[in-house]
């Protein structure tokens, strides 16, 4: 009986096996595992990626770099576990070696690390966590958006830069937000004057404002991603603090959306991106159009971190005609950044996050359609990397 | 003195919207005994209405009042649909069903309006900021303020002075005995809902100039709320009111202040993260020490 047995699951398994190499010779699309975050307050983010994702896919007509490929889509719901589940699902059921797609790092974290030991590669659209930029990186996990602390340092410079002498700091009393503030303070020379964390649900900041207009500074940075810095920036308008204070942000507190939320109340903010729309690249000018074009609203920075993720990819599918089972090909390929990135150069840095320019922005009204819009003003940071690559040691 | 004036009128105006949703939660809970965690969703339907209204060039009080009826109209509907199933049923079955119904709803509306936050300006009029002798506050938030305060008289005559009020209260501490007098409480039940769900979309679409109007928003609201009807005693909108101005009050003046007093005895940033943690906790400590005291809350449904 045990014999039978024995010898049925051995015949079961060469079934198996003859199974999968019969599906491997088939030209099926190759599939790329894309978890994101499509409810909650926050899945307007991954919206915007996703569908600057897909529109590279679209130019090629259901291709990237010349291999057709098939995303497969799963919302995270903005919970670690959650993430983790789908990738071990995308890992185990659907066999996919090709991840992307996190929008928050705290997903990221608990994601990230079982796809890479798996041998998975992951290109990340927008999370870029310190623990994985140092001595945590990996040579299969790849950044295209930034370090997470490298929009504070910029937006720090900027403030600096447009001499504003005593700052508010203000942030979300978590990870990410105690990141933000040691990035902006690590660029920022100037007096402190108040340093404000808040709760991550919190919808009234009245408190806030009242020590805000107590600490009589002349300028304020807030890092409060979506809707959190809506709601916050609809209020210090109000209290009629802006008169006196320059507002200087990261892109995540000034994109489009947020400026079509909030109407009038952006009016004279400055800020810093990685990204612009009116950037002046070819790559940027396509890409800009097409998105309006198809989806009928505003591109946001993460619209275009999603589109140069997919064509990142796309350089290194080509290089390889499609086969990623060849790692370290595959690798060599991704690392050699060679794609037309709509942000202008780009490239990567020892820890295979980004090597790039950050631009100054400010919000003005179009004299024409009298609309408010983000206009670039200038470079702010060449070339820069991120302070924990460094500690990474890959080669 | 004038900054910690100010601190009170913010904590003041968190509160009165606060009691705003608060009040439609605990009638319902105190009359049906029915446990509503999609009452935040109407909330979200009043703000995302009026915003729409605004959007397409209503004017302020219209915008209001549509997103009021919205909001109150959904609330009938929710209630004949699905509510009306959920008396006398389990605790878990009406969390499960209520639940179920946020869902529905926050994707209901993505699918509307889509995950975009709408933009909603104050109307202009309200826009400035007034001087009140030694500060600047917003002209906008005094009249939350007012508004909140108007509510919760309104609602008070109504209840102590109506007829219907009567049958309100009657119903919720004698329900069978009204239903045996010969009045439709099914009716009566219906009612209480709707007028409920019309006050959560008043407070939505008030707050919708001053907050993101996006999915969701309906839950960040909702803790707060349960926080001040447990505070203030199931089912009693006295207890409704006062727990919801406390839990305005700590929740504002610890956001305020912690931070300040520990300035002196701990290092910066240690002092401005610590603060911000514990005055996140703040109503939560204010909600144990009152359970703790008076373990109904302060002014249970059917007191004396």
């Amino acid at each position: 009986m045990l014999t039978f047995a024995r010898a049925s699951l051995a015949a079961l398994l060469m079934v198996s096996v003859a199974g999968s190499s019969a599906f491997a010779a088939d030209p099926a699309p190759l599939k790329i595992g894309m978890i994101t975050t499509l409810s909650t307050a926050g899945g307007y983010l991954g919206e915007d990626m996703r569908d600057g994702f897909q529109l590279a896919i679209d130019e090629e007509h259901g291709k990237l770099g010349g291999v057709p490929v098939q995303v497969i889509v799963e919302d995270d719901g903005l919970k670690p576990a959650n993430g983790k589940q789908i990738a071990d699902k995308f890992l185990l059921q659907d066999k996919i070696q090709l991840f992307t797609g996190i929008i928050y790092s705290n997903v990221a974290l608990a994601v990230v690390p079982s796809v890479v030991e798996a041998g998975a590669f992951y290109v990340s659209p927008n999370s870029g966590p310190s623990q994985l930029a140092g001595r945590g990186c990996n040579k299969n996990f790849f950044v295209v958006s930034w370090q997470n602390d490298t929009p504070h340092e910029a937006t720090g410079q900027y403030a600096q830069y447009l001499g504003i002498k005593k700052m508010v700091v203000v942030a979300p009393n978590y990870t990410t937000g105690k990141d933000a503030i040691a990035g902006f303070k690590r660029t920022y020379h100037g007096q402190i004057a108040e340093e404000i964390y808040t709760a991550l649900d919190q919808t009234d900041y009245s408190a806030e404002l009242a020590r805000i207009r107590a600490a009589n500074a002349d300028g304020i940075y807030y890092f409060l991603p979506g809707g959190l810095g809506i709601n916050f920036l609809k209020q210090f308008t109000q209290a009629g603090l802006k008169k006196n204070m320059k507002v200087v942000l990261p892109e995540f507190s000034l994109e489009n959306h947020v400026i079509g939320a909030v109407g009038n109340d952006a009016e004279e903010l400055y800020g810093t991106a990685h990204w612009l729309e009116d950037l002046p690249y070819a790559a940027n000018k396509k890409f800009v159009t097409d998105y309006r074009a198809k989806y009928h609203r505003e591109p946001t920075p993460y619209a275009s971190q999603g589109y140069d993720t997919a064509k990142l990819i796309a350089s290194a599918l080509r290089a390889v005609n499609g086969d990623i089972s060849k790692a370290d090909a595959f690798r060599a390929a991704l690392r050699k950044a060679d794609f037309k990135s709509t942000r202008g150069a780009f490239k990567f840095g020892p820890n295979q996050y980004p090597v790039q320019d950050w631009y100054s922005m400010k919000v003005v009204r179009d004299p024409k359609t009298k609309k408010l819009g983000i206009r670039g003003v200038g470079k702010i940071m060449r070339d820069t990397g991120d302070v924990y690559s460094g500690q990474c040691k890959l080669t | 003195m004038s900054l910690a004036l100010e601190q009170v009128l913010n904590g003041l105006q968190f509160g009165a919207m606060i009691f705003l949703i608060a009040a439609g939660l605990t009638l319902v809970f105190g009359i049906m005994g029915v446990i509503n965690l999609a009452h935040g969703s109407l909330y979200m339907l009043g703000a995302f209405v009026s915003a729409s209204a605004a959007v397409h060039g209503a004017p302020f009080a219209v915008a209001v009042l549509a997103g009021a009826a919205a909001a109150g109209l959904a609330g009938i509907v929710m209630e004949l649909v699905v509510i009306r199933r959920l008396y006398g049923r389990d605790h878990l079955d009406q969390v499960l069903a209520t639940f179920a119904l946020i869902l529905i709803a926050n994707d209901g509306v993505s699918v509307v309006w889509g995950k975009v936050p709408l933009p909603v300006d104050v109307p202009s009029a309200l826009a400035g900021t007034v001087s009140l002798g030694g500060f600047i506050y917003p002209a906008y938030r005094l009249v939350l303020i007012a508004a909140g305060l108007l509510a919760a008289l309104g609602l008070y005559l109504f209840i102590a002075r109506t007829r219907l009020g009567m049958l309100i209260r009657a119903g919720a501490t004698h329900r069978e005995t009204v239903a045996a007098l010969g009045v439709d409480i099914a009716q009566l039940n219906t009612v209480v809902f709707g007028l409920g769900a019309l006050l959560a979309g008043i407070a939505g679409a008030l707050l919708a100039p001053i907050l993101a109007v996006q999915v969701g928003m309906g839950e960040q609201i909702l803790i707060l709320t349960f926080v001040a009807i447990v505070v203030g005693g199931l089912g009693s909108i006295r207890g409704a009111f006062v727990g919801a101005l406390l839990v305005g009050l700590v929740d504002t003046l610890g956001r305020a202040y912690i931070p300040v007093l520990l300035k002196p005895v701990a290092r910066p940033e240690i002092a401005d993260s610590l603060g911000g943690g514990l005055s996140a906790v703040a109503i939560y400590v204010l909600m144990a020490v009152v359970l703790i005291w008076k373990p109904r809350g302060l002014f249970p449904a059917g007191s004396r």
